[in-house]
């Protein structure tokens, strides 16, 4: 028996939480000195502090704590005045001292939130926590058919990302968004890769892992109160698997609850091909990770004027520069997201400030300029492209130098390394002939071309003169302005 | 073998080297002749780098020749628990499961001595991870106290104060996490200190509790001891638990060996059932001693150290299991067993580790685990802040306290190995100042009546009064040696049997 999402909806409400994992964009490692650059060789960016040898000792990064506030602050969440680090302790290769540093019953920041926009409408998602831990070394499973240690002929394990520091943000369970569930989810996501961005504490790269989610999905009966049995799905590692995530842990657990089954709570492995979820180690069987309060470190107690003083360096936030471009540029919501999703937002505003009017800004870069981002596989603020360049097009357009065409032929120079829009118009001759003795003889051949079109005009068909605006046109190639064309033309025959 | 140069203080062979009365290779080689003919009794050394040791003396005598700057330890041999990491010798903490490792970098303390001009003769034997009172435990056989073979050196630290005791060399370093020095410096008849915790850098120190913990020196005098102290502590930007404070005037206080004056509390809690009848008369003595000095004796209660020992016994093995946990054959040390990660992992750590130290592990998991911390862990979490409590308000009243510095004077080997709750009670006296973080030292004050064993008296100050204990414990020593007419290592014969 299949449920579809249609049919679960119907009978169980979606109650859906996210843990999200960001390594921060700090030079050095939590608690060493080694470089945190992504890609180097397996193990070169590695000490005796991050590999847990015996006898060394970790020393906590002030910059990483500063992150963390920032974060917490922007997520409005509150500041521990006193709060400590734990160990939490299991066996597994990939960590250095077979315990991970982290922060278990005194996080650094509690209590917040965040506000999401879904199809015009604000979701409030309440934060829990924001937590700073170390991340483990990765490992490479050669020879199983999963890619998991289970099977594996042999290991890898690479420390380079040992020790790393690691936020995790933890949202309240956000209930009531139903059959929205899933946008909500990637929706959150989304607001919070911005956060993050603009706060520049991390690259947020989903695909090198630098953002990694955690969705946990339960059901419950409508109308029942009862909170249903969650379950936790890992490696959901882009903003479209987030969605799919939730909406395929909907799917199968309203199935099994409709066949009568119980759902049990338990991890889930997310699958980026069918986009479903496979059952992994069962939370009932759950490890005791024994956190204690880690004795290497001394309490953290950021004073509260150094709080302040980070709260008073924050950024202007997504949310507010959302109401404020809304405002400013006269956009309803849905524009607003059509431009972030695009990835737009931060090139259009400088395109604005160099000088464009936000429509003309919004007309190139979601048009022209999205479709060459779309065929190159890049994002639009990859293209080599300036906002200044773009400014500068869209005044040669209203100032009569350039058509539309031959703007478009202007951003094919540009992305082509020929230099600046007016370079370009140099190099290419690519100017508006506005001048009408320079058209005339090309508009004499078109009449002397055309005579039964001629006549046709002269017969009261004015719309036919398109034709022969078209021949000189094509004669200038593209370079006359059309408008103008057409008024000599009729005069011409007059 | 020269023993004049082996029976002289580290202050005087430092003089005489500074002086060019003696040079730096002509002290190290007479200390490595003294451990070629006795440490096959002693078995004080796991490790002794004889060449390394006679290069550096080399180059200090260099040094001095072409008139550069001596460190205040130059050419003074000092020997090395086997648990501070070393580049040019292996570091086993007497275990078979780091058998072969060889640390690619070097402690701080153990870099700052270098620095300091002194010569690392060698890595002492110890109790597997610090865990003993004996060395027994040990998975390369225990070492012997110089004043009876057949008895134990004391643990953890039980080779580094072997050594020193046994004139290998004038100094050592050990650590104490529940009395690793001050109790095998005691049953050895020689001066051992731990200092405030937090005063001395554990960075390349490998852990067995870290809030506990404490490297601090050995020496046959107040004074050398107070020499090593100094060169070896002081703030460390890579211990986080390190305090960014001055080190507390220790070598003037030694000099200074002055108590007139002084408010001195005797712990009654650490008196009675267990401690040995000529501990006690010794221990009284000394009390009398000072009080003749010039000190101002009154007696204070510690309620609670009772329960010192009971919550140390799940506070450092939650500790530990943790700590230990790296050691899984995955990245260095012993590897054995075959298969999967995790049954190479168990395999290891079976093969690895001794009896103690699974016991403590075991402990120590339990302790931690969800539904019992709150009543192990938890509990003896707020039983140590009772004790600091304890301490705080006895120091209200004096400036040091005193007590036996260990219930019994050394007991023969073997006689509590089986039986962990025995050699546990070992520390009794020690523990409480490593539960508070505070500063003690233990220094001879006689030999028990009844079995003519060195007897310690231990003084504690508050955290980061160091000073004080040298002050009471070189003004006893000054007085008990006149009144002796020679150091009580004198009369140690287990050597010359």
């Amino acid at each position: 028996m299949t449920v579809t999402y249609e049919e679960a909806l119907q009978k169980y409400e979606p109650v859906f939480g996210l843990e999200t994992h960001v390594e921060l964009g700090t030079r050095t490692k939590m608690f060493c000195g080694c470089t945190t650059v992504f890609g180097a060789e397996p193990n070169t960016q590695t000490c005796p502090v991050c590999l847990g040898l015996p006898g060394s000792l970790p020393v906590a990064n002030r910059r990483a704590i500063e992150f963390t506030i920032r974060i917490g602050l922007a997520l409005n969440c509150s500041i521990a005045p006193r709060c400590r680090f734990a160990r939490k302790n299991y066996f597994y290769p990939d960590m250095p001292k077979n315990f991970q540093i982290s922060q278990y019953d005194e996080p650094l920041c509690v209590d917040g939130f965040l506000d999401v926009l879904v199809g015009g409408e604000t979701v409030r998602v309440g934060i829990e926590r924001v937590h700073l831990e170390e991340d483990t070394g990765k490992s490479l499973h050669i020879g199983g058919a999963t890619g998991r240690i289970q099977g594996a002929e042999y290991s890898l394990v690479d420390y380079n990302r040992a020790g790393i520091p690691l936020v995790e943000i933890v949202t309240k369970p956000v209930p009531g968004t139903g059959y929205l569930a899933p946008s909500v989810a990637r929706a959150y996501v989304t607001e919070l890769r911005d956060v993050l961005r603009s706060l520049g504490v991390s690259d947020v790269r989903m695909e090198e892992g630098s953002l990694r989610c955690d969705v946990n999905t339960s059901l419950s009966v409508r109308g029942s109160g009862v909170l249903g049995t969650r379950t936790e799905t890992k490696n959901v590692n882009s903003l479209r698997s987030v969605e799919r995530a939730v909406h395929s842990e909907i799917e199968r657990q309203a199935e099994v609850l409709d066949s009568g089954g119980r759902v049990i709570q338990e991890t889930r492995h997310f699958h980026e091909d069918s986009g479903a979820t496979t059952s992994g180690r069962s939370k009932e069987e759950a490890q005791d990770y024994r956190y204690f309060p880690e004795p290497d470190l001394v309490p953290l107690a950021p004073p509260a004027s150094w709080v302040a003083e980070i709260r008073s360096s924050l950024p202007e936030l997504p949310s507010a520069r959302r109401a404020r471009l809304i405002q400013a540029w006269s956009l309803s919501e849905l524009d607003f997201e059509a431009l972030r999703n695009a990835g737009a937002l931060d090139v259009v505003e400088d395109t604005v400030l160099a000088g464009a009017s936000p429509a003309d800004a919004r007309k190139w870069w979601l048009g022209e300029l999205a479709r060459r981002a779309n065929d190159a596989g890049v994002e639009v603020s990859a293209l080599p492209i300036t906002p200044a360049d773009v400014a500068r097009l869209t005044e040669l357009v209203a100032s009569g130098t350039l058509n539309d065409r031959l703007a478009r032929e202007v951003i094919d120079g540009v992305l082509d390394d020929e230099g600046t829009p007016d370079e370009v118009v140099a190099k290419r001759g690519l100017a508006v002939v506005s001048d009408d003795s320079a058209l005339l003889s090309a508009i004499d051949s078109a009449i002397a071309g055309n005579p039964d079109v001629v006549e046709r005009i002269r017969g009261g068909k004015v719309q036919a003169s398109g034709v022969l605006v078209g021949a000189v046109m094509k004669a200038t190639r593209g370079k006359a302005d059309a408008t103008r064309v057409r008024e000599l033309i009729m005069e011409r025959l007059a | 073998m020269d023993t004049e140069l082996t029976q002289t203080t580290a202050t005087g062979l430092a003089a005489a080297i500074r002086s060019g009365e003696v040079s730096a290779v002509e002290v190290t080689q007479a200390h490595l002749d003294q451990i070629t003919a006795t440490d096959g009794r002693v078995r004080a050394f796991l490790h002794v780098a004889a060449d390394a040791a006679l290069a550096q003396a080399a180059e200090v005598d260099r040094k001095r020749g072409a008139g550069e700057p001596l460190g205040p330890l130059a050419g003074v041999p000092v020997a090395v628990k086997d648990l501070f990491t070393t580049v040019d010798m292996p570091t086993t903490c007497g275990s078979r499961i780091l058998d072969g490792w060889h640390p690619p970098y070097e402690s701080t303390i153990t870099r700052r001595l270098r620095e300091a001009g002194a010569i690392l003769i060698g890595k002492t034997n110890m109790d597997e991870f610090a865990m003993g009172s004996s060395t027994e435990n040990s998975a390369f056989g225990p070492s012997h106290n110089p004043w009876d073979l057949s008895r134990i050196p004391g643990g953890s630290s039980g080779g580094s104060a072997a050594a020193v005791a046994a004139y290998q060399a004038p100094l050592a370093l050990g650590t104490d996490t529940g009395g690793s020095i001050r109790q095998p410096a005691a049953v050895c008849g020689i001066v051992g200190t731990k200092p405030t915790y937090g005063g001395s850098s554990r960075y390349g120190v490998v852990a067995f509790a870290s809030s506990l913990d404490t490297p601090g020196p050995f020496g046959r005098t107040v004074l050398d001891t107070a020499l090593l102290h100094e060169a070896m502590s002081g703030h460390d930007p890579m211990d986080s638990t390190s305090i960014a404070a001055p080190v507390p005037p220790v070598v003037a206080a030694a000099r200074q060996a002055d108590v007139a004056g002084m408010r001195v509390g005797v712990v009654t809690d650490l008196s009675g059932e267990g401690y040995q009848p000529g501990v006690m008369s010794r221990f009284t003595e000394a009390v009398e001693l000072l009080e003749s000095l010039g000190a101002k004796v009154t007696e204070v209660s510690c309620p609670h150290f009772k329960y010192a020992l009971p919550a140390y016994y799940l506070i450092a093995p939650s500790e530990c299991s943790s700590n230990l946990a790296r050691f899984d054959g995955m990245r260095y040390g012993l590897r054995a067993g075959s298969g999967s990660a995790e049954e190479v992992m168990a395999a290891t750590r079976e093969a690895g580790f001794g009896a103690e130290v699974k016991r403590r592990i075991m402990l120590g998991t339990y302790a931690l685990s969800s539904g019992y911390y709150d009543a192990y862990y938890g509990k003896a979490q707020q039983v140590r802040t009772l004790i600091i409590q304890d301490f705080e308000a006895a120091f209200g009243q004096v400036d040091v306290l005193i007590s036996p510095a260990t219930p019994t004077t050394a007991f023969p080997l073997g006689e509590r190995a089986d039986d962990p709750i025995a050699m546990y009670l070992a520390d009794l006296c020690t523990i409480p100042s490593d539960l508070a973080g505070n500063a003690a030292i233990s220094v001879p004050c006689g030999l028990a009546p009844e079995n003519g064993l060195p007897v310690g008296l231990q003084v504690m100050a508050p955290p980061l009064a160091d000073d004080r204990l040298y002050r009471v414990a070189a003004a006893a020593e000054a007085a008990f040696v006149a009144r002796w007419g020679h150091p009580l290592l004198a009369e140690a014969k287990g050597l010359s049997a």
